[in-house]
């Protein structure tokens, strides 16, 4: 028979407001196996706890309930107690009388009652309860970060900062992202470029990180701590170790029409090309679907001129294999779709263009040198409208854009208006929008000085229509504010799109078990408390793969994220959780169902001898746990026929003892 | 193919036109449009007051009799077009309007909205298809520059209407392509041509109606063509001189039978 003990917290007035704690610790105390009982005001507080730990010692108590919050609140700090009088942690059991109870009912008899019977739950659990010893696991000391953009590269960096070897990697062939594609950054205007190209020449030049370039994650197994990775390492045709990125290839390359995806197709690249000149690693890659040799095994061009013989057309996928104990997220985002935006005209017309094709068209290394000039004549553009939330805060509009502000577009359409009306004065620059969001240190000072410096023309409403006409832009749109229609002959106009994660987000979020909201961003573990750890353990987010972010909020949830890996990886063991699945061998049928439902592969089979009454031996197959991978979901122990297999601490004998005891 | 066919009241009396030309295309496309007998007005505008149903019973009425036919219902103004869509789209997503409908439906019995409705346009585009009508062109339009002018009745709302992108629609200059014309992509030609507004503001509408025939005339059109009655009577009435016509008189004069029709 358990000595038990039962504490009533009256958490100030919490639970005391609608609970009669009194009556709850007085009911209790007849419970079977209740040798002890009572309540005070804050059971969590350091006296709360002595009463606890001095109980257990003066009445040898075997197990204690205790009448609080929810578990997910206190229990670890109830165990912890427990453990510190000598009684094994696993014997606490807490009944959620606050969240489940006082908050939820609003009359003292009702939630006193309710109370009473979720006490005698947790007695009747505890009263069947057994002491559980964690197992321990070791932690392989390197981390992989999965995408090379700015969130990635200062992940990589901070983790390696602190002496731990780490991985990126990066499926496209150089780092670098999309902070690498722009022109300058707000709210200060430094370049994109002077700022992000060093950090990728120190990630290049560290020697405990390796990057995996035109990479992908093909497989996840394992757990924190002990993670088993397959990266396919796509064939690029030239050997990284050997090519010095001399570039004399993506210039004799005969192959000269291939659309230049780093400036989003508004210009040509060869078919071996360098994406940019920082590039890291900076070494060609062959586009096997332009690339004659390979489409017709006529060419070699590059091959002739390449003083170094780099270039290899045999070169095969290859499969890397490596163990970690951490992993991150940094896979980042990419604008919408405009095709379902034909009011804008964006197929329609080429200087229709987005935001991020703006940021090339002004970019000193972009297709136009710099020089802000119309897509269709290279002409100098004299009126820009500028059009903010396409896609953005789109209600009901689930097919076409997203629910959700994107965050960035009102300081980054800011920026580009300064920005034109700076460098080109002459220019008439409209902006329209819904609203103009700009939280932030030195956010709103930046907007306002677009309009007050610059002479911005900031409308609010949004544009109804673009319509080509010669070589002219028709805009019309609303100005709510004055309560009119406004048209304008524009030269250019800019989309700022809705910006979504990268599509290569979902598989991997099945691979890693991690969970993502309906918008395909990963979810932390705690909005508020764990911002860049995913509910799975050992897998943490960096930037905008997990909401839309701007530079310095990517870096400091990069930093934040590394932190977290470096706590993580500075363990030479992990705790385990002992609550989980163990199989009756007597009663398993070896029918493979629990196997079959168990999401981490916990479950195998082995062939078993057992003596039988008759002192024959039987060979029969049985279901193990590994309890290294057991995450203890229970699944097994629903999809069990013939009820072998049981959860510890979560037994289907305690579950129904609770329920007896509420039923009664 | 036998589909119903719900002509409108205007096509009986200002728009002869769009229906006999469409009658005789159809035929020759295989076709059979079986007329609805007893049919009334499809009730002139969709209100979108939410209690209004009076006005769209004889909407559902027509739906219903195509579907006690077992037969699609092909409709050809766009006007009527949008009415029957938007009471066939309400008849199968509110509830409660189709519960007070079928309420006053009373002996002729209850409607479930699962009446296929189309517009002769998308009827010639999905189940006979361009391609076909290629084929049965005798008299093709030999390059002639056509603008289609769309209205606001025909495609919108796009959710409902779910016949091309309400934008950036093609559907009318496929057709004008199929029967060897030139389309004329012109930036007005899914603006308001004025609509009802001609009756209570002549000026507002005269001015949106000659916007879109320059527009379209800037752009070398040589003729315009629609699908709606209103339309055509702005246009006509207070736009330029290009000439106006349906997209079926189009249609019967290249499939040759467009003499047969006088």
């Amino acid at each position: 028979m358990q000595r038990i003990g039962v504490f009533v917290c009256w958490c100030g007035s919490n639970i005391a407001g609608t609970v009669d704690v009194q009556a709850v610790s007085e009911a209790l105390k007849l419970e079977p196996g209740v040798v002890f009982s009572t309540n005070y005001q804050y059971m969590c507080s350091q006296a709360g706890q002595q009463i606890i730990k001095d109980a257990i010692k003066e009445h040898k108590l075997t197990g204690i309930v205790v009448c609080s919050c929810s578990p997910r609140m206190h229990e670890a700090t109830f165990r912890k107690t427990a453990a510190a009088a000598g009684l094994n942690p696993y014997m606490v059991e807490i009944a959620n009388i606050r969240e489940q109870c006082s908050w939820v009912h609003k009359d003292v008899p009702t939630g006193t009652e309710k109370a009473i019977i979720l006490g005698k739950a947790a007695v009747a659990k505890v009263n069947l309860n057994a002491p559980l010893t964690p197992g321990e696991s070791p932690v392989t000391k390197r981390a992989l970060v999965i995408g090379g953009g700015i969130a990635g590269i200062q992940t990589a960096l901070d983790i390696a900062d602190a002496g731990f070897p780490v991985d990126i990697v990066e499926k496209k062939p150089t780092i670098g992202g999309k902070m690498a594609q722009l022109d300058k950054t707000f709210p200060t205007l430094d370049c994109a470029a002077c700022i992000l190209t060093p950090k990728m020449v120190d990630v290049a030049q560290n020697e405990k990180i390796r990057i995996f370039s035109y990479s992908e994650v093909e497989e996840v197994k394992g757990f924190v701590g002990n993670f088993d990775v397959k990266i396919k390492k796509k064939a690029r045709y030239v050997n990284e170790d050997v090519c010095t990125g001399c570039g004399a290839c993506t210039e004799k390359c005969p192959q000269k029409k291939v659309p230049n995806e780093f400036n989003l197709g508004m210009d040509n690249r060869r078919a071996i090309y360098i994406p940019f000149a920082q590039a890291v690693p900076k070494v060609a890659t062959i586009d096997p679907n332009y690339c004659t040799m390979l489409k017709t095994g006529k060419c070699g061009v590059c091959s002739k001129v390449c003083t170094a013989g780099a270039i290899d057309y045999k070169q095969q996928d290859q499969i890397i294999e490596e163990k970690y104990g951490a992993i991150v997220v940094a896979t980042g985002f990419n604008p919408i779709s405009m095709d379902k935006f034909e009011e804008y005209a964006y197929s329609q017309s080429k200087d229709v263009i987005t935001s991020l094709e703006f940021e090339r068209l002004t970019n000193a290394a972009g297709p136009t040198a710099g020089k802000l000039l119309r897509p269709s004549d290279l002409e100098h553009p004299h009126t820009i409208v500028f059009v903010q939330c396409v896609g953005s805060r789109c209600e009901n509009c689930a097919e076409k854009g997203k629910e959700y502000c994107s965050k960035i577009c009102c300081m980054y359409t800011a920026k580009h208006a300064m920005l034109v009306r700076d460098k080109y004065p002459d220019t008439e620059v409209y902006v329209f929008y819904i609203d103009v969001r700009t939280p932030g240190k030195n956010f709103d000072e930046f907007y306002r000085r677009a309009v007050e410096e610059y002479g911005v023309h900031y409308i609010k409403g949004m544009v109804g229509k673009v319509t080509p006409e010669g070589n002219k832009l028709k805009v019309q749109a609303s100005d709510l504010i004055m309560n009119k229609q406004v048209h304008i002959d524009a030269d250019l106009v800019v989309l700022a799109a809705a910006i979504e994660p990268d599509k290569s987000a979902r598989p991997l979020a099945t691979m890693l078990t991690a969970s993502m909201d309906t918008n395909d961003f990963f979810t932390e573990a705690h909005p508020k408390l764990r911002p860049v750890e995913s509910p799975t353990a050992g897998v943490f987010l960096s930037g905008a793969c997990q909401g839309p972010k701007d530079i310095p909020e990517t870096v400091s949830q990069a930093g934040a994220a590394a932190s977290k890996v470096i706590g993580l990886l500075a363990k030479d063991k992990l705790t385990g959780n002992p609550c989980i699945a163990s199989p009756n061998e007597q009663m398993c049928n070896g029918c493979s169902s629990c196997e079959r439902v168990c999401p981490y592969g916990a479950i195998t089979y082995v062939d078993k001898e057992f003596r039988m009454p008759d002192r024959t031996t039987l060979m029969r197959r049985v279901a193990q746990v590994n309890p290294a991978v057991c995450q203890g979901c229970g699944a097994c122990t629903v999809a069990c026929p013939s009820g072998a297999m049981d959860l510890r601490g979560f037994a289907s004998a305690q579950i129904i003892a609770e329920v007896d005891a509420i039923c009664k | 193919m036998k589909v119903s066919y719900f002509p409108g009241c205007t096509l009986k009396t200002k728009a002869k036109d769009l229906d006999l030309y469409a009658r005789k295309s159809a035929e020759v496309l295989g076709i059979t449009l079986e007329e609805i007998e007893n049919w009334q007005c499809c009730g002139g505008v969709f209100t979108t007051a939410k209690d209004e149903v009076a006005t769209k019973l004889s909407s559902v009425r027509v739906l219903k009799a195509a579907k006690d036919k077992d037969q699609a219902l092909v409709t050809v103004c766009s006007a009527c077009h949008n009415v029957v869509k938007q009471t066939n789209s309400a008849m199968q997503n509110d509830k409660e309007f189709a519960d007070k409908v079928n309420r006053y439906m009373g002996e002729d019995g209850g409607y479930d909205g699962s009446t296929e409705v189309y517009h002769f346009l998308e009827l010639i585009r999905d189940v006979v298809g361009f391609d076909k009508v290629k084929e049965k062109v005798v008299n093709p339009l030999n390059g002639e520059k056509i603008a289609a002018y769309y209205g606001c009745l025909l495609l919108r709302p796009g959710k409902v209407m779910q016949m091309d992108d309400p934008e950036n629609p093609t559907i009318i200059e496929d057709l004008i392509r199929a029967l060897g014309g030139e389309p004329v992509i012109y930036n007005q030609r899914n603006e308001c041509c004025g609509g009802y507004v001609v009756m209570e503001d002549p000026a507002l509408a005269e001015s949106k109606s000659k916007k879109i025939t320059s527009n379209a005339r800037s752009f070398g059109a040589e003729r315009m063509v629609t699908a709606c009655p209103l339309c055509k009577y702005n246009l006509e009435k207070n736009g330029s001189d290009l000439p106006v016509v349906y997209f079926t008189e189009l249609l019967a004069q290249a499939l040759g039978v467009k003499e047969e029709c006088k």
